[in-house]
């Protein structure tokens, strides 16, 4: 079942699109990437689910039910650019937005005292935010984003302005949410934190979807018939023992023998050219090489631009 | 729990435990007391200085022989003293004048009766009360000296007869025939009081409204904030919350002030007004019959503080006329809609811009009405019932202060139900847009706003 259904989405601004018929199926228990340009239309549409602004056509459904004000307390968000109370203390402040989510007062006391211990914070329970460093007030944002146990996560940009480790402990976190059985939406540009969480994406530019789908269908899809190989030999003779239709991209050298990869440019498959290969040096691994999120991002993007740039 | 609710109790409870708002609760009562204890501190201290002013009186017309020696005839007061010198020119005083310790010389030409002017020498500008007093007695003993030159009989009695002090009392009846005495003074004082302070509320609070809206946008807590609660829930519990800080600022200003004017007229008041005597003591120790003169001082004084008794009942009984219930009751309700109705501009300016400085020009065209109403008021004090306070007082923008001042004159019932209406209706029309433009608004960043923007705003069916 999907947790979040939008349903042809659009949204104007004054003279501009921000998004046009943008339609994404989140299921139950997923990590959903949304992944765009800057200005695609990214935090419109993570608003719109957040009920922070209203679509001008199409719905958003929940549990397919339209989104209205008793599901605001089954979501967290935590906004791009992050921001709280600076002149108010740190747990009052958590405790304040753990309230408007729903939580009782002893409720979110209890669930705050965990989180600070966990995030090793407790002794600034006392302080003013403005008195913070900028990433101790991204981990109070962090835990009253999460603390009122939400379905449906939602994180604009979760990974910008973190340090490495505390990227690390947020991805961390993410997945073991996902455990626990959260559905957990996040945009970003950080392509490899995409390989490593999502299940599915949408990749929207210029306010429409671009890509969608599961994540490992969509790498299959945009599969470049690139093998990498491992072997044992002289690399001149496996370039000479090739048949045509294998194409030797890149050849070198390191600790663990000779590497090469090849592209397959006729038809068959890639026993034809382990057959080929085994007939003219000693294999030692063999694998696919599948494009990166990162490559797939790049090349749609340009395709659709140099598209528009025909049409208009 | 209710959401709004939750707002409006972080609202409160941050703000009053701001220093900002502890120091103005302390300092607020002294600013109150220090305005109505100084000018009464001063009116106290008023010419307590004795001054004795020269009189060389070249016309003999002022002059009086009596078997104690020669006096002047303008009368003197407490604390302004005449004493005619003869046989010194003016120019041989003047030199000697710095020395003398005397305040003025009052030179009074020998053709005084058809010049009709005198002069005052000092070395110092003379006090206003001090030249006036002269003024008024001379024309006053002029007068008299003219009119007895026409040879009326008997024209010392007629004149007394003559004089008259008139005392115009004003008396309000009601339909019912009840007539009420009132005190024109003391209720437009309370009117004048009631409007002023609508307007220092709302231009106070409704600023402090726009900056919480800023600050939510600068800190960008703002989104965070409208995905658990509504705009409209957020705006709402801002103003509420802002509001009652005021209400709770303005309850300990009035207690506090009370205490204060309370305390401090009876501790500091009785030592004041024994100064000036102690003062006349002191110098009079170097003369004789100091005692005495130190007797009548102190009775002096003890009818001054039975005249301000007596100024202090007037004005009692002045109050009492005010119908007190409806005088609190319109001002409460004047005082919290016009505050509600001008929050909700504030907060949509607040929700306009990005920093405080660029809030001065969207803020004119609000507070323009207001400051309008003051004028107004001001002019209503004349004339309560003319076309222009009553216009005022029916438009909600300048209602709440005009029509204070029009109240404790007495306003017919009709008047104040359309009023009244009239501003709700205007306020709940103003919270409705100012919802509207308030949620588009607290999420634009980087734009100057400008009103045409709003318009469009306004017109966007989300």
């Amino acid at each position: 079942m999907n947790l979040i259904t939008a349903d042809a989405v659009v949204k104007d601004f004054r003279g501009h699109r921000a998004l046009n018929k943008v339609s994404i199926e989140v299921p139950e228990g997923s990590i959903y990437g949304l992944l765009g340009p800057n200005g695609a239309g990214k935090t419109t549409l993570l608003r719109i689910i957040n009920q922070i602004t209203a679509p001008d056509q199409g719905a958003i459904l929940f549990r397919g039910e339209p989104i209205g004000n008793k599901h605001r307390a089954m979501i967290g968000y935590l906004p791009e650019e992050r921001g709280l109370y600076k002149k108010m203390k740190v747990g009052e402040q958590a405790l304040y937005l753990a309230r408007l989510k729903g939580l009782s007062r002893q409720e979110a006391m209890k669930r705050l005292r965990v989180w600070f211990e966990k995030f090793e914070i407790s002794a600034w329970w006392d302080k003013k935010v403005e008195e913070l460093s900028k990433g101790m007030a991204q981990k109070v944002q962090f835990i009253t984003t999460v603390l009122h146990e939400p379905g449906l996560l939602i994180f604009d940009e979760p990974f910008s302005g973190f340090d490495p480790i505390n990227v690390d402990l947020l991805k961390q976190e993410i997945l073991q949410m996902k455990k626990q059985g959260a559905t957990i939406i996040f945009s970003t540009h950080n392509m490899s934190s995409v390989e490593e969480l999502c299940d599915h994406i949408t990749l929207i530019n210029e306010s429409e979807t671009l890509l969608q789908g599961e994540i490992s269908k969509i790498r299959k899809k945009y599969r470049a018939n690139k093998y990498h190989v491992t072997f044992m030999g002289e690399p001149e003779k496996l370039t000479a023992g090739l048949e045509t239709g294998f194409e030797v991209l890149q050849l070198d050298e390191n600790g663990m023998g000779q590497q090469a990869t090849i592209r397959i440019t006729k038809d068959g498959g890639p026993n034809d050219l382990l057959k080929n290969l085994v007939e003219i040096t000693e294999v030692k691994a063999f694998r696919e090489i599948l494009p990166g999120m990162n490559d797939i991002f790049i090349q749609v993007v340009k395709t659709a631009s140099r598209k528009t740039n025909r049409t208009t | 729990m209710n959401k709004t609710s939750l707002i409006i109790q972080r609202e409160y409870l941050t703000r009053i435990r701001k220093k900002s708002f502890i120091i103005m609760s302390v300092l607020g009562p002294f600013i109150f007391a220090a305005y109505v204890l100084i000018p009464m501190y001063f009116a106290t201290m008023k010419d307590k200085e004795e001054k004795t002013v020269v009189v060389i009186d070249e016309s003999k017309l002022f002059t009086e022989y009596t078997p104690d020696g020669t006096t002047c005839v303008i009368p003197g007061t407490d604390y302004l003293k005449f004493k005619v010198i003869e046989g010194v020119p003016l120019e041989t005083f003047k030199e000697g004048f710095n020395e003398s310790g005397y305040y003025a010389i009052l030179f009074i030409p020998s053709n005084i009766l058809s010049s009709e002017s005198s002069l005052i020498y000092s070395t110092k500008q003379t006090s206003l009360d001090v030249t006036n007093y002269i003024k008024r007695s001379m024309e006053s003993e002029i007068e008299h000296l003219k009119l007895a030159k026409h040879d009326i009989h008997d024209i010392e009695r007629i004149l007394a007869e003559v004089e008259t002090k008139l005392n115009v009392r004003t008396i309000t009846w009601t339909r019912d025939g009840e007539t009420q005495e009132s005190n024109t003074g003391v209720v437009m004082g309370v009117g004048y009081m009631g409007g002023l302070l609508i307007f220092f509320f709302i231009f106070f609070f409704g600023s402090q409204v726009m900056r919480g809206v800023i600050e939510e946008k600068v800190s960008r807590i703002i989104e965070v904030i409208v995905s658990s609660v509504k705009p409209f829930q957020l705006m709402m519990g801002k103003i509420i919350g802002v509001g009652l800080t005021g209400l709770t600022q303005f309850l300990i200003w009035i207690v506090f002030s009370f205490v204060l004017i309370t305390g401090l007229k009876a501790a500091f008041f009785p030592e004041l007004n024994q100064t000036p005597t102690q003062q006349v003591t002191g110098t009079d120790l170097f003369r004789e019959g100091g005692a005495d003169q130190d007797k009548t001082d102190t009775a002096a004084t003890a009818v001054l503080s039975g005249e301000d008794m007596d100024k202090a009942q007037e004005i009692f009984t002045a109050l009492k006329t005010i119908n007190a219930g409806v005088m609190i009751g319109s001002f409460l309700f004047y005082f919290i809609f016009g505050y509600l109705l001008y929050a909700a501009m504030f907060a949509v300016i607040g929700s306009m811009v990005d920093n405080e400085t660029d809030t001065q020009q969207l803020i004119l065209p609000v507070i323009l009405p207001l400051i309008l109403g003051i004028y107004v008021m001001i002019s209503a004090i004349n004339n309560p019932d003319s076309a222009l306070p009553f216009w005022f007082s029916m438009i909600p923008f300048t209602s709440p202060v005009v029509m204070m001042v029009r109240i404790p004159f007495g306003v017919p019932w009709w008047q104040v139900i359309v009023s009244g209406s009239l501003l709700m209706g205007t306020f709940l029309g103003m919270t409705w847009v100012a919802g509207k433009v308030y949620r588009t608004g607290i999420l634009m960043y980087g734009k100057k706003i400008t009103y045409r923007e709003i318009w469009k705003w306004l017109r966007y069916s989300s």
